[in-house]
C-alpha cells in the first residue's frame, strides 16, 4: 500500500436482483481495487440492495471508480462515506482454544471488551463482539499469545448519522426531442 | 393477445422499428429463426458467413443511421463469436442489440450441449445485459434493452433468451417505443466559464470526438468553431464530422495525426475537448498533454472527466444542449497571428511524394475520391490502411467513415460495410479499404455481399506483410520482423472468382484508375488488390507514451 492510499468506506444503493454483486465486484477488479470487506443486505425497499464495500485506494482513482460503478444500469447511488460523521460496525465470532486452566483469564478479557461467549466447549470457546473495526482488531490483538482456532468477521456496515442525506444522483434523463428540437443537426449528413 | 415468446421477439422488434436483423440461425434460436420465416415481409435477416460479420455488420448498420443495430445469434459458439463484434461497439459508444438463444431453462449451468454463460462473459464489454428467464419478462427486457443502447452514452446491450422462453405463451399488448432519453440538463454557470474561457482564448483549439456524433451537435460544433475562429482538429472516431477542406480543420490528431495539429495542442492556451476521451492514442503522454492550456472539457459521461487527462474545468451533458447554450455566450472572432503560426506549421507538415511508377497509398486514396466524391461512404479495416484512409480521405459526410477505433479489430470491415450498405441502401455508395492483413481474417463475409448482391468495392492495400506492427518492428525493435512477414500466396482475382465477384489485381495508378471505374459500373461486389511497397509507413508517427517532440516524420 503506497502512503497516497487511504481506507475508504463506500456505500452503493443498487438493484436488488441476480449478479448484480459480480457487476459491482467485476468493475473494482478491472479497476485493480482489492476489495478489504464487503457486506450486502435488502433494504427496506425490497428492490434495493445496500452494498457496503472497503477499499483502500487513493482518492482520484477511487472517484474514477465510483463514476464507473455510478454508470451501471443496476446502480441507483454511490457515495464515500465520511469517517467523522458514519457509523461503522462489524461483527466477529472467534474460535479460541481453552482449558481448565486459561478460560477464567479469556472470560476476563471478554467482560473488558464486553464480548459474548456464545459457545463453551471442553477444549474450546466462541466470543461474539460487536463493534467498530478498530475495537474488533484491538480485541483480537489481545489473543496473540492464544490459539486462535477459527475467525470469523462479517465485514463493515455502515450508516450516516441523522436524517436521510443528498449523495451523488444519476442526472434525470429527459427526452430530446420534446426539450428542444434541432432541426438540421441529426448528423445524417 | 396471448403469443409464445418467438411471437412476442418479432412484436417487439416491429415495435421498435427495426426493419433489418443480422444473424445466423442455431439449434436454440430455432423457434425465432421460425417466427422471422413467418415474418420475412416485416424483417429482413441478413444471414452472414460468421456471426462476428453478422455483429459487425450490425455496427456498421449503426454507424451509418445512428440508429440500433440488431444482431442474432444461438447459444454457445454462436454467443461467443459475437464477443468481438460487442467489444468493439462498446469501445466506440455504438448503440447495438445482440440476441442470443441459450438453452432451455432447466438445463442452464449443467454444460448443455451448445451452452455459454454469456451474460457472464458480456459483462464487461456491454453497457447492460440480460438472460431473459421467464416469458412474462421477454417484452419488457427487450424494450429495456432498446432504450438503454440509446440513452446517454450509447452502447451494445446484451440479451440472453433460453429456449424455453422463445416457446412458452403469455399476454402481451403492444407499446410505444420509448423516446429516445438524453440528459438534457447541465450547469449552466461552468457552460458561461466555459464561453468566457474561450472568449479570452489568444491560441484556442477544438479537440473532438465520436461523442460529437453521437450527440447530433455536429452543426452546433461547426457554428461554434465558424463563430469563435477556432480552429479544431479531431481523433480518429471524429473524422468526418467537419467537412473535408475546411480552412479551420487542422486534420487528425494523435500517433497518426498530423504535426500540426498536434503541434497545436501542445502551443495552445485553451483546449475545448468535445465528445473524446483523452485515449491513449491521442493523449499520448498524459502529463504533457496541452500542457499550455487551460482544458474545457465537455462530454456526457461524468467517468470520462479527469480520467486519463485533468481538466480545468468540466461541463458534464449532452453536447447538442451545452453548446446551443453557449453559442450565444461566444464573440465572433479571428486569431489571425495564431492561424498564421498554424499555417506556418502545415506548410512544414509532412506530405507524401507521389511517384507514378509505383501505388502509393495516397495515390490510391486520392484516386478513390476523386471518381466516387466526398459523398461516398468508406469504412475501414484495422492497420496502416486505416491511418491513410483517416489522413488521406476526402469525405463530407458526418457518418461517411466508419471505422474500428477503440478496439481496433482487424476484420471488422468487411462485415461494417455490408451492415452500412444494407442500412444506406444500393444507391449509396460504399467502398471498403482494407490490408491483406485484416482482409484475411474476416473476408469470408464476401460470401455474404455476393449473396445480397451488395456493390461494395473492397480496395485491398497488399503489401504482403502486416504492415502497422511491422512498422513498429522497424522503428523499435531492429528490424527483427517477428511473424509479420507470412509469406502468403492468396491469389485475390481467383479468390473472388471463386466467391463469385469481380476481382481485380492492380502495380500502378494507371490499372487502379481503370479498375476503380469498372467497379463503379459493377452492380455487385467487386474486389481491387493494390500491390502496395512494404517498407511504406505511416507518418507522421509519435511512439507510444511520447508527444510532440518525439514525431517522426520520415
Amino acid at each position: 500500500m503506497g502512503t497516497s492510499e487511504q481506507r475508504k468506506v463506500v456505500s452503493l444503493l443498487v438493484d436488488n436482483q441476480a449478479g448484480v454483486l459480480t457487476r459491482i465486484s467485476s468493475l473494482f477488479t478491472r479497476r485493480g481495487f482489492n476489495i478489504d470487506s464487503l457486506t450486502v443486505s435488502a433494504t427496506n425497499d425490497p428492490a434495493i440492495s445496500r452494498i457496503t464495500v472497503t477499499v483502500y485506494g487513493d482518492r482520484r482513482r477511487l472517484d474514477q471508480l465510483m463514476l464507473q460503478t455510478e454508470r451501471l444500469e443496476v446502480t441507483h447511488q454511490v457515495f464515500v462515506l465520511d469517517d467523522r460523521n458514519t457509523l461503522q460496525r462489524e461483527l466477529l465470532l472467534l474460535k479460541v482454544a481453552a482449558n481448565v486452566s486459561n478460560r477464567a483469564e479469556l472470560q476476563e478479557i471478554a467482560n473488558i471488551y464486553k464480548a459474548k461467549i456464545i459457545d463453551l466447549s471442553p477444549d474450546s470457546m466462541i466470543f461474539e463482539l460487536t463493534g467498530k473495526p478498530e475495537k474488533i482488531d484491538a480485541f483480537l490483538r489481545m489473543f496473540e499469545g492464544y490459539t486462535i482456532l477459527e475467525q470469523c468477521r462479517t465485514g463493515v456496515t455502515a450508516l450516516e448519522r441523522g436524517g436521510m442525506h443528498q449523495h451523488m444522483q444519476k442526472p434525470p434523463q429527459e427526452i430530446r426531442a420534446a426539450q428542444l428540437p434541432l432541426p438540421g443537426t441529426r448528423c445524417t449528413k | 393477445m396471448l403469443l409464445n415468446g418467438s411471437q412476442i421477439f418479432v412484436e417487439v422488434l416491429c415495435e421498435q422499428g427495426v426493419d433489418t436483423i443480422f444473424g445466423y440461425p442455431g439449434g436454440s434460436v430455432l423457434n425465432l429463426y421460425d417466427e422471422l420465416y413467418k415474418n420475412s415481409d416485416r424483417i429482413t435477416h441478413v444471414l452472414t458467413a460468421h456471426e462476428q460479420g453478422a455483429a459487425h455488420a450490425a455496427d456498421g448498420y449503426a454507424r451509418a443511421t445512428g440508429r440500433t443495430g440488431v444482431v442474432l445469434a444461438t447459444s454457445g459458439p454462436g454467443a461467443t463469436n459475437l464477443v468481438t463484434g460487442i467489444a468493439t461497439a462498446y469501445m466506440d459508444s455504438v448503440p447495438m442489440v445482440a440476441f442470443t438463444g441459450n438453452v432451455a431453462t432447466d438445463l442452464l449451468g449443467r454444460d448443455s450441449f451448445q451452452e455459454a454463460y454469456i451474460e457472464g462473459i458480456t459483462m464487461p464489454i456491454t453497457k447492460h445485459n440480460f438472460t431473459v428467464r421467464r416469458v412474462e419478462d421477454l417484452a419488457d427486457t427487450m424494450r429495456a434493452a432498446f432504450r438503454i443502447a440509446q440513452s446517454g452514452r450509447k452502447g451494445p446491450v446484451l440479451v440472453d433468451i433460453p429456449k424455453d422462453v422463445t416457446a412458452n405463451k403469455c399476454e402481451f399488448t403492444h407499446r410505444q417505443p420509448e423516446p429516445i432519453r438524453t440528459v438534457t440538463t447541465f450547469n449552466e454557470q461552468e457552460v458561461a466559464w466555459a464561453a468566457e474561457i474561450i472568449n479570452g482564448a489568444e491560441k484556442p483549439l477544438i479537440y473532438f470526438g465520436g461523442g460529437v456524433r453521437s450527440a447530433a451537435s455536429c452543426q452546433p460544433l461547426r457554428d461554434l468553431i465558424h463563430k469563435a475562429g477556432i480552429p479544431a482538429t479531431y481523433t480518429l472516431m471524429g473524422a468526418g464530422v467537419i467537412p473535408y477542406g475546411d480552412p479551420l480543420s487542422l486534420g487528425m490528431l494523435g500517433m497518426h495525426g498530423c504535426y500540426t495539429a498536434n503541434r497545436a495542442v501542445s502551443e495552445a492556451d485553451v483546449v475545448v475537448a468535445i465528445g473524446t476521451r483523452f485515449s491513449d492514442r491521442v493523449a499520448l503522454k498524459p502529463s504533457t498533454f496541452a500542457k499550455k492550456a487551460t482544458i474545457i472539457q465537455i462530454d456526457i459521461d461524468p467517468s470520462e472527466v479527469n480520467k486519463n487527462v485533468e481538466v480545468d474545468l468540466s461541463v458534464v451533458g449532452d453536447a447538442a444542449y451545452i453548446l446551443q447554450a453557449m453559442l450565444p455566450m461566444i464573440e465572433p472572432k479571428e486569431h489571425p497571428e495564431w492561424m498564421a503560426q498554424i499555417h506556418d506549421w502545415q506548410a512544414h507538415d509532412y506530405h507524401p511524394v507521389s511517384d507514378a511508377s509505383r501505388l502509393m497509398p495516397h495515390q490510391v486514396i486520392g484516386e478513390i475520391c476523386s471518381q466516387c466524391g466526398p459523398e461516398a461512404v468508406y469504412v475501414t479495416d484495422v492497420g496502416q490502411h486505416q491511418m491513410w484512409a483517416a489522413q488521406y480521405l476526402r469525405h463530407a459526410k458526418s457518418r461517411g467513415f466508419i471505422t474500428s477505433g477503440g478496439l481496433g479489430t482487424m476484420g471488422f470491415g468487411y462485415g461494417a460495410a455490408i451492415g452500412a450498405q444494407m442500412a444506406l441502401g444500393r444507391d449509396q455508395r460504399v467502398v471498403m479499404l482494407t490490408g491483406d492483413g485484416s482482409f484475411h481474417m474476416n473476408l469470408n463475409e464476401a460470401c455474404t455481399a455476393v449473396s445480397y448482391n451488395l456493390p461494395i468495392i473492397t480496395v485491398i492495400f497488399n503489401n504482403q506483410v502486416l504492415g502497422m506492427v511491422r512498422q513498429w518492428q522497424t522503428a523499435f525493435y531492429g528490424k527483427r520482423y517477428s511473424q509479420t512477414d507470412p509469406h502468403r500466396k492468396t491469389n485475390f482475382v481467383k479468390l473472388a472468382e471463386g466467391f463469385g465477384l469481380k476481382g481485380y489485381h492492380c502495380e500502378n495508378l494507371a490499372q487502379f484508375q481503370a479498375a476503380f471505374a469498372e467497379a463503379l459500373k459493377n452492380d455487385g461486389p467487386t474486389w481491387i488488390e493494390c500491390m502496395i511497397a512494404k517498407d511504406e509507413k505511416v507518418l507522421p508517427m509519435i511512439p507510444g507514451g511520447g508527444d510532440i517532440n518525439d514525431i517522426m516524420m520520415e
